[in-house]
């Protein structure tokens, strides 16, 4: 896989999603108050101002958006990455890279779920066509 | 004319090249004395300094080298080159609020031989890069291509539609002087060879250049700038527009993201306040990182219709001669990349009628980065 993956490196407003990744969960935030959803978050809902947030675990299924393939500028890669830009069926996008198929069999509108996988040692969400991963 | 309030009188530059030779702050200094030459002023006669956010010349060391006694205004603009036509507005709002009479406007780096923003790694990274670093999105090339694709697809324009504007770009480069790719266009077959930088969106030649040098411009009260050497480029009108789902980089969230709505609100503001439409402006530099960001800006200031930017471009309206002529300097692929300011100084010569490309009797001239954007129009 690509040679260097950079880890997140999580901080107050984000520590809840990565520690969601370590327990197989992709985990959005709604507003407490207004019951918005809000990705990527923020601090506050930017809605009604509130500052309460609940955590839940989207449903991991998705159409995609757009995508690219990812090669280093100058180095080689041991396999082309590719990234997507998925539309989550709970109505906010997402970015994660699509494993299990070839860059030119990827469409737009392909249906992806989500699962976590372990690349270039770091633990990731990662998309799968549907029919793939069934 | 009456009714302008401010104008740029001087502009100045270094060479451009790939390994200047020397420090980031002696190519600031050099510009910012060129420009004061060709305004006929001298390093007192500036009392306020305007910069990119990622500058690196520290305004302190910059009027000590240069000799400016005093500064009694400094800001800087942030959004990454997307802000760099928003220096001026923050030049005119300090000269129209009396708060400085002459500023001068810089951005000097050694992109090429120094920091090299297309290289993944080597810069401080926000929080928000959390959601995409991890995935492979550390250029960004990568990073606005994930956002080009959805366009690519909607409307069914390919990477060959982009290499148009980037032979545009390298022919009118290729009749500029001061431009690295002077006497060097290419054809479209170039552009269909070179390798891919991001499959199936970008190719080299879909790239800016990696670029050494420094460009400055002075500017000052249309009143004061009456008495001065050259024509003034009066400022017509200055925007800046950004919105809630915007990025400077990951324009991922907008809810069309085949649109570009931060250029879409600078146009609405540029032709409400200066009366102009896309049919007045004679010429234009539109901030081309990437060939596709043309596109986008093309259809954001109305040029043309939403999707149709590749049959404008395939049909010469951008090309010398074309209904208005775009990036006659040959843009920041073709003469450099010196973050945006550098496409201002020849909406300058435009309006001042000494372009090497000179667009006949150019009198309003649109500077876009995208999400700013400036007005020229001529006296
Ligand atoms: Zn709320």
């Amino acid at each position: 896989m690509a040679a260097s993956v950079v880890p997140p490196s999580p901080v107050r407003d984000d520590a809840f999603f990565w520690e969601g990744v370590t327990r197989s969960q992709l985990l959005l935030r709604r507003c407490a108050q207004c019951e918005r959803l809000h990705h990527p978050p923020s601090p506050m809902c930017p809605h009604c101002g509130s500052v309460e947030w609940r955590t839940e675990a989207a449903s991991g299924e998705g159409t995609v958006h757009s995508w690219i393939v990812s090669a280093h500028p100058t180095e080689p890669d041991d396999s082309p990455r590719i990234v997507v830009l998925v539309d989550l069926a709970e109505g906010v996008r997402f970015v994660a890279n699509l494993a299990g198929i070839a860059p030119a069999d990827v469409t737009v509108g392909l249906a992806v779920r989500v699962t976590f996988e372990t690349v270039g040692g770091v633990l990731l969400p990662q998309f799968r066509p549907v029919e793939v991963a069934e | 004319m009456s009714g302008y309030g401010t104008a740029v009188v001087g502009v100045g530059q270094t060479e451009y090249s790939k390994d200047s030779g020397r420090s980031e702050l002696q190519l600031a200094s050099e510009a910012i004395r060129n420009a004061l030459r060709d305004a006929g002023l001298g390093p007192a006669d500036v009392d306020g300094l305007v910069t990119m956010s990622v500058d690196t010349n520290d305004e302190l060391f910059l009027i000590r080298s240069v000799g400016i006694p005093s500064l009694r205004w400094s800001s800087r603009i942030p959004f990454g080159g997307g802000g760099s036509a928003g220096t001026v507005q923050h030049a005119v709002a300090a000269i129209e609020s009396g708060l400085a009479d002459t500023v001068v406007v810089y951005r000097a780096f050694n992109e090429r031989s120094g920091r090299r923003f297309g290289q993944p790694g080597g810069r401080v990274v926000p929080p928000e890069w959390n959601w995409y670093l991890p995935y492979g999105l550390d250029t960004p090339a990568k990073i606005y291509s994930l956002w080009f694709q959805r366009y690519m697809t909607h409307y069914g324009v390919t990477n060959e539609d982009f290499g148009r504007y980037s032979v545009v770009a390298r022919r009118h480069a290729a009749t500029n002087p001061d431009a690295w790719f002077y006497q060097r266009p290419i054809t479209l077959a170039d552009h269909q060879a070179s390798r891919w930088i991001v499959e199936p969106i970008l190719r080299l030649l879909d790239m800016c250049q990696e670029s050494d040098g420094g460009v400055a411009m002075v500017l000052t009260s249309a009143a004061r700038a009456r008495d001065l050497p050259h024509p003034p480029a009066y400022v017509a009108a200055t925007a800046l527009g950004q919105v809630m789902d915007g990025d400077t980089l990951f324009q991922y969230h907008l809810p069309d993201t085949t649109r570009f709505p931060q250029a879409e609100y600078v146009a609405e503001q540029l032709w409400k306040r200066t009366g102009l439409s896309p049919a007045d402006i004679d010429t234009a530099t539109l901030y081309d990182a990437q060939s596709p960001s043309v596109f986008f800006q093309l259809e954001a200031f109305g040029f043309c219709g939403p999707g149709e930017a590749r049959d404008y471009i395939a049909d010469g309206h951008i090309e010398l001669g074309g209904s208005c002529p775009v990036n006659t300097h040959g843009g920041l692929l073709g003469e450099a990349y010196i973050h945006g300011i550098n496409s201002m100084v020849e909406g300058v010569r435009q309006i001042r009628g000494t372009s090497h490309n000179q667009v006949a009797g150019a009198r309003h001239v649109l500077c876009s980065s995208g999400k700013t954007a400036v007005v020229f129009a001529a006296g």
